[in-house]
């Protein structure tokens, strides 16, 4: 059972073949056995998941189930959720529990999905390994001395090993496509605005987005169907109204424009990963799709542009973690200003402050303009590549990464060589376009992801490109021999 | 030598909305602490801020208020702060593109003149809440109630001269904007605080001093005792060949004294920029034309329309048109009785004089203006005199009933009965032989003064009820 997507899932519940209590006791029972060597779950409440899984069923035989009414979903840990403790994989937030729900996690609730526990992450959301969690790091299912990817790792680990069934994430910079790139499974960054941030912990406001992750884009789907929408409580959230973005899956991909940046393959592209995304592009050729090269002149300006205002946001968004109200609050401060020093010193791990004096900085009197004027003027570049590129092409395709997930370790005392794992995901958060990333072959074992990335609000037509993909290759049916030893 | 002061004031006026500018929490005064701060105004995790519309609304009249720009495209920013009673660690607030900008109003000042007073600026920001530090043995406690108040922050050019500029300023503030109706304007309450920056330099130069921040002043007499300390602090330090320090001082009103806030805070570099939660406000010109016709009638043309339509004096009309309750008592008494001089009068001596005295707002006066108005008819029609009128007012303000079943029950109605007005004169000159004597020797100009003495014995013999026009003429006649 625990192999089955989303869609068998629902299948299967809504014909009875078993219940949303037999399906959630089958992943606790998996996440029990086999997540200490993962580490991908922060929390789990087993009483809360089987509370209400029978509610859904109940729903169900009631004839009253929505689409995903019985189908757990695991959530990064980024999201509140009323009553369960929410993270954010820190310190500061270890005794955090939320008397409101985020908005993804309430449009969830309604439908009667099960919220099967909270997954691990880079602390706040920053980092490209999972390495930053006050938690411990995830590991990656297909080798257990790799990297899951991060900031939602502990998500794309916790699919990939099949403890799951979906899960959500957040992508600032790339955080739902490289970790999904990196376990082999298919994740979704929206358009800005897509989905609601209200009760989303914020890193980088203007950048933040909540997507689906899980083995095919159908799933993705289905799920996006849930969580898109839009939020009167986020003012930046769209009104453009929501699609059913399982409605055009099936369009065949005959006369479809896919562009090729130069940039996305130039020397930075690890050769053999180079390879399969080029054979996976040959597939969607064969589907009668057209491949055109592009330009994304200012593509390589991303990651300083990314890494002046991402800090930035993220400095003012985390000034509320002072120990006043909630989270963390060192012993016997002083003094106020011992409070907050100390407060923020304990809570908040090297990486966080890393970005927090990065963001300060770049704000300061005297170098606001240096930096994050200038990185706001280079964002708008990178935008307008973009749209005239869509000029020309229906979707942009590429690596989702430079390579395949590295070692435990092995860049975490190198920020510079980390932050460039992000070279191809970050630009299309600076331009707030849907891209995703799904399985496109794997080197040495280690998965490889394809970024599809379309113009605003595009989201159908990226789902729609991916699940014709899936349709004629296997790729993202593999699954890691870790996770599969161990079914019972 | 011989200083000119230069003040620029700014205002932080509380918007008279019900909820917050970022959240559904209600914004009632005096709330137990804590019970109108929601996940919103505690900054919890995950917690986005939304614009009251109404709160826009508020913003583009006041603009409008003072022929100012409108911000077609205005911006949210965040200023960052650590603080207890600022729970984001920054307050959202405009920056670079406030939503009103340069504009002018017209004060009025003791003499009755007037003068303009440039406005740089006005922009929207959220409240902070409150530290307090009593009654926690040492420690400190927040209310968070008036986070996200909303406040239009009005910034003056440094065109005020002296603390009566200042205060004239102050009140055309307050008039204006309890006119709009988009404040309270309620000061003890906090609803209007100001921060006065004040420099001096000499007479006739025109480059500006160094000059002091005084915060948070709020009562009209504070502000004009802080500027007169702060102006006499200054001058000292220049005469003596002193600098003024670039500083933010705070007006302590139990010492009467302003003194340094520590520099530390001062110092602060607040990292504005934009606010990425909210979206740019883009105002359209249908949005502030629908605005603009339903404004009301604002103090400055009303002021000019009485003087106009009813012939006032500046000074009364500056009085009468301060505000739109009282404003609105007088036109309805002119339009009872018809005759605006006199109505004028009454307002202002006899009925601010008992309210007043009785500590009650305009609001809650016993007399209705439609009451006064026939009151005033009565003196027109020469029912009563302006004297007996006074007594009656007295008893209307008791509650003893209209002005003339007052009038009916204490028989205070005028006598114009020539025959026993006539019978009075006699017994008065019969019993005054001897001032009949000293009048009769008199010249003319001295005459008219001592008839007044006979006059005043026949309204005292009459109770007052005499028509004292007749009371004359009859003396005229017999005193010779």
């Amino acid at each position: 059972m625990h192999d089955k997507s989303v869609a068998q899932l629902i299948a299967g519940l809504r014909d009875r073949h078993f219940s949303s209590v037999e399906i959630s006791r089958c992943f606790l029972d998996r996440i029990a056995r086999l997540d200490s060597t993962y580490n991908s779950f922060i929390t789990v409440d087993e009483d809360a998941v089987l509370a209400s899984a029978a509610a859904a069923d109940t729903r169900i035989a009631a004839g009253e189930a929505a689409p995903l009414t019985g189908v757990p979903i695991a959530h990064k840990d980024i999201f509140c959720t009323n009553g369960m403790r929410t993270s954010c994989g820190s310190r500061m937030l270890d005794n955090f529990t939320p008397p409101y729900d985020a908005t993804i996690i309430r449009r969830f609730n309604e439908e009667g999905a099960i919220i099967l526990g909270k997954t691990g992450m880079d602390e706040f959301a920053m980092g490209s390994s999972n390495e930053t969690s006050y938690y411990g790091p995830v590991r990656n299912p297909w080798d257990t001395n790799l990297v899951p990817g991060g900031s939602s790792g502990g998500s794309a680990a916790a699919v990939a090993a099949m403890l799951a069934p979906a899960a959500t994430g957040t992508d600032t910079g790339g955080s739902i496509r490289q970790p999904a790139a990196f376990c082999g499974i298919t994740g979704i960054k929206p358009t800005y605005g897509r989905v609601s941030r209200l009760g989303m912990v914020a890193f980088a406001s203007s950048l933040d987005q909540a997507g689906p992750m899980a083995y095919t884009a159908e799933d993705c789907a289905l799920l996006l169907n849930a969580m898109a929408g839009h939020d009167p409580l986020d003012s930046t959230s769209s009104e453009v109204p929501a699609e059913d973005y399982c409605a055009g899956l099936q369009e065949k991909l005959q006369g479809l424009r896919i562009g090729l940046p130069r940039q996305y393959f130039d020397d930075g592209l690890d050769a053999a990963t180079a390879r399969r995304i080029e054979a996976a592009l040959k597939e969607f050729e064969a589907q009668g799709a057209h491949l055109v090269e592009v330009d994304l002149p200012h593509s390589q300006l991303s990651i300083p542009a990314y890494y002046v205002i991402a800090p930035a946001e993220a400095s003012t968004n985390l000034s509320r973690f002072d120990g006043v109200r909630y989270g963390h609050r060192c012993e016997n401060p002083a003094d106020l200003h011992d409070l907050y020093t100390r407060t923020r010193e304990e809570g908040f791990g090297d990486e966080v402050k890393r970005r927090i004096l990065v963001g300060t900085y770049a704000l300061s009197a005297g170098y606001y303009d240096a930096y994050y004027k200038k990185a706001q003027q280079v964002r708008r570049l990178i935008k307008q590549d973009f749209i005239d590129c869509f000029d020309q092409v229906d979707v942009i395709a590429g690596p989702t990464t430079p390579g395949p997930a590295f070692a435990l370790g092995a860049k975490s005392d190198d920020p510079l060589a980390m932050y460039l794992e992000d070279i191809y995901t970050l630009a299309v958060n600076l331009a707030g376009l849907p891209g995703m990333s799904l399985p496109a072959g794997e080197v040495d074992g280690k998965p490889v992801g394809l970024q599809l990335i379309g113009p605003h609000f595009a989201e159908a037509r990226l789902l729609n490109a991916a699940h014709q993909f899936q349709q004629a290759t296997n790729w993202h049916l593999q699954r890691p021999a870790s996770a599969n030893g161990e079914v019972a | 030598m011989q200083w000119e002061t230069v003040i620029g004031l700014e205002v932080h006026l509380q918007l008279a909305t019900r909820s917050k500018i970022f959240s559904g929490s209600a914004t009632t005064f005096g709330a137990a602490p804590n019970t109108q701060a929601s996940a919103v105004d505690l900054a919890m995790p995950g917690m986005l801020p939304v614009l009251n519309a109404q709160v826009v609304r508020y913003a583009v009249m006041f603009g409008l208020g003072i022929g100012a720009d409108i911000g077609r495209r205005s911006v949210f920013d965040r200023k960052n702060y650590f603080y207890p009673d600022l729970p984001k660690g920054y307050q959202i607030s405009q920056f670079e593109a406030p939503i009103v900008g340069k504009g002018t109003f017209e004060i009025q000042l003791e003499d009755g003149s007037t003068r303009d007073i440039g406005i740089t600026r006005a922009h929207l920001e959220e409240d902070a809440g409150k530290s307090l530090h009593e009654d926690f043995h040492g420690q400190t406690g927040i209310d968070l109630n008036r986070a996200g108040t909303p406040l239009l922050e009005i910034v003056s050019e440094p065109d005020l001269r002296n603390a009566a500029e200042a205060v004239a300023y102050l009140k055309a503030l307050h008039s204006l904007v309890t006119y709009l109706g988009i404040s309270d304007g309620n000061m003890a309450e906090g609803s209007m605080r100001c921060d006065i920056n004040i420099s001096l330099r000499p007479m006739g130069s025109q480059t500006l001093g160094t000059r002091a921040e005084i915060k948070n002043v709020n009562s009209f007499r504070f502000v004009e005792k802080a500027i007169r300390h702060e102006f006499e602090r200054q001058a000292d330090i220049l005469e003596d060949g002193g600098k003024v320090v670039q500083e933010t001082r705070l007006y302590d009103a139990d010492l009467d004294e302003t003194r340094s806030m520590r520099s530390k805070e001062v110092a602060n570099d607040y990292r504005y920029f934009p606010e990425p939660d909210l979206l740019p406000v883009v105002i359209d010109e249908h949005y502030i034309e629908a605005i603009r016709a339903e404004l009301p009638e604002l103090p400055t043309q009303k002021r000019h329309r009485f003087v106009t339509q009813y012939g006032l004096g500046n000074y009364d009309a500056n009085v009468l048109a301060d505000s739109r309750e009282l404003a609105d008592y007088f036109e309805a008494v002119v339009q009872r009785c018809g005759d605006p001089k006199i109505a004028a009068n009454w307002v202002q001596v006899e009925l601010l004089g008992l309210l007043n005295r009785s500590e009650l707002p305009i609001g809650e006066s016993p007399v209705s203006a439609a009451a006064l108005g026939a009151l005033i008819a009565r003196i027109l029609d020469n029912s009563i005199s302006g004297k007996i009128a006074k007594q009656v007012f007295e008893a209307m303000w008791q509650g003893e009933g209209s002005a003339d079943e007052i009038i009916e029950a204490r028989g205070l109605k005028q006598v114009s009965d020539s025959g026993e007005i006539e019978a009075m004169v006699d017994q008065v000159i019969a019993a005054n032989a001897g001032q009949v004597e000293q009048f009769l020797a008199a010249d003319e100009d001295r005459r008219k003064k001592l008839v007044g003495f006979f006059v005043g014995q026949v309204m005292k013999l009459s109770k007052g009820q005499a028509n004292p026009q007749m009371v004359n003429q009859l003396l005229a006649k017999k005193l010779v």
